[in-house]
């Protein structure tokens, strides 16, 4: 092992949580910020949300239409490939059923697509079932820009890079491709209980 | 949040085994030719990702995974290391 | 892992840390003995990894504040509020510890005396260390190249090395020194008070008519505001080199 340096602690909190934490994670007390590029700040009156793809009929909401969704409370944990995890972070959103609703399709899978080209892609089934969320505020506030605001898909069950930042849509797919990371060498499912971090885990 | 491509000096050269952030390369996307170390680099995600100055498409991804380094050029078009190191 | 004999493959290294000097009530700079350290240029920088007892590790980048003439290798680190890395070096690491740290890196944000100026140098806040190491390689080398600082600092009692820039500045060869405090000044202080923007810069940088190599480190958004106002005041973009720093130095 390297070389250990007296009294460093880093930034981790104390306890383990016992089985809350999947393996190779630990806590962190503060929000992470990561990032594959610029942030996007897409003014609120150009944003929108669109549901394309494999649809009958393709579907968009204007920031003003998506704020009268009915929205949610959602307590979770979540956790990142780069091994932190934060547990009960309170997030408001859509969920995701609610905005499939009437739409006609014969989809299998998703890409999700955001601001600044970020993609990641996920089985449909995953986003489905009280499983996910388009989250619009965090810890009871507005989402933050760094953190994905306006709006960031929340899928926790899953590693947080699938927790697209600056989501603006869900292109509905009859197969699985990859996404940003996922091309780059990132599992296509990523389970964190499974520890599927890479392509081949 | 974003740096220099200097940043990525350290951890590139464990994989060249030499200094790259005088490098040059050009970008797919924009055509521009910069060294290594003056592109925008963001450390800070599951993997450290270079980006053009100019027009920010992606230029290199580099993850480590499971004991290997995995590069990814495709956006740059050519990428030019002097013989000597 | 046997030592790679490979020119230019970085090893990790430790370094006994041999004292400790307080800059400004933030800033300490870390005074390190490095057994085979290869030599360094201004400019560079080195890579500090922390590992705790658990394997844990943490890493981050700090540039090399002392010129390649000198004895000892000295990092200065500003304690970020968050810090990890940062309130470590500046709070817990003390004389007779180990660091380990592997460098140099960079080639591209470097300046040796042989390449010549006039130089053009500006810095916002911690972003004098890489800088300072070209003045003090300047100094030690007796290059006989012109230099113009311009450095942006919070106030007065922030201004990192700022003794040593006087006594630089008032040798006969010695930098020309412009200090702007953007949030607070001291009774009677005549100098700039704002951030550093292209009308300063026209006042007190070299014009482009003198060919000068500039050279900019801090915080990103500092970095690029300087680096756009010395292209519209005719700098061409090839002699604008950058440093930005980001979260990574925490």
């Amino acid at each position: 092992m390297a070389h250990v340096s007296r009294g460093f602690r880093g930034k981790r909190a104390k306890e383990r949580e016992g089985d809350r934490l999947p393996p190779g994670q630990y806590l962190v007390e503060g929000f992470p910020v990561l990032s594959a590029g610029p942030t996007p700040h897409t003014p609120l009156e150009e944003w929108s949300f669109s549901i394309v793809g494999l649809v009958a009929e393709p579907k968009m909401w204007s920031w003003e239409a998506f704020g009268a969704l009915p929205q949610e409370e959602v307590r979770t944990d979540i956790h990142c490939v780069t091994k932190w995890s934060k547990l009960d972070t309170t997030w408001e959103g859509v969920s995701i059923d609610t905005l499939l609703e009437g739409v006609e399709h014969h989809a299998t899978h998703v890409l999700a697509f955001s601001d600044g080209d970020y993609t990641t892609n996920l089985p449909l089934e995953d986003l489905v079932d009280g499983k996910a969320w388009v989250a619009t505020a965090y810890d009871g506030r507005p989402l933050e820009p760094e953190h994905g605001g306006p709006a960031r898909l929340l899928v926790p069950h899953l590693y947080f890079w699938k927790s697209a930042k600056w989501v603006r849509g869900l292109q509905l797919r009859d197969h699985d491709e990859p996404g940003f990371w996922e091309s780059y060498g990132y599992h296509m499912y990523g389970d964190p209980w499974r520890e599927q971090r890479y392509a081949g885990d | 949040m974003r740096v220099d491509g200097n940043a990525m000096g350290g951890m590139l050269s464990e994989v060249f085994a030499r200094e790259v952030t005088s490098a040059r390369m050009a970008c797919d996307g924009c055509g521009k030719v910069e060294p290594l170390g003056a592109e925008h680099a963001y450390l800070q995600a599951p993997g450290m990702v270079l980006r053009c100055r100019h027009c920010e498409q992606v230029l290199l991804v580099v993850t480590r995974a499971n004991g290997a380094y995995l590069l990814s050029f495709r956006g740059m078009r050519w990428f030019e290391l002097p013989a000597e190191p | 892992m046997a030592r790679a004999a490979v020119r230019g493959r970085l090893n990790w290294m430790l370094g006994e840390v041999v004292e400790l000097l307080d800059e400004t009530p933030r800033v300490r700079s870390v005074v390190l003995d490095i057994p085979h350290w290869p030599g360094h240029r201004a400019g560079q920088h080195v890579d500090v990894r922390l590992t705790a007892e658990d394997g844990y590790q943490a890493q981050r980048s700090y540039s090399i504040a002392s010129a390649p003439e000198d004895r000892r290798l000295v990092l200065t680190v500003e304690r970020l509020p968050d810090g990890e890395v940062s309130s470590y070096l500046v709070g817990e690491l003390r004389p007779g510890d180990s660091l380990e740290l592997r460098g140099p890196i960079g080639g591209y944000f470097v300046w040796e005396a042989r390449m010549g100026g006039p130089l053009l140098l500006v810095a916002g806040g911690s972003g004098i260390v890489p800088l300072m190491a070209m003045l003090r390689h300047r100094e030690a080398s007796r290059a006989a190249v012109g230099a113009r600082l311009v450095y942006s600092s919070r106030s007065w009692e922030e201004i990192i090395y700022r003794e040593e820039l006087e006594r630089l500045a008032s040798g006969p060869d010695g930098p020309q020194v412009t200090h702007t405090l953007t949030r607070s000044q001291p009774p009677g202080w005549t100098g700039y008070a704002r951030r550093v923007d292209g009308a300063m810069l026209a006042e007190v940088a070299w014009p482009p008519s003198h060919a000068p190599t500039a050279f900019i480190c801090g915080p990103t958004p500092f970095v690029e505001t300087v680096a756009s106002a010395l292209v519209l005041l005719g700098y061409p973009a090839t002699s604008v080199k950058t440093e930005r720093f980001g979260p990574t130095g925490g």
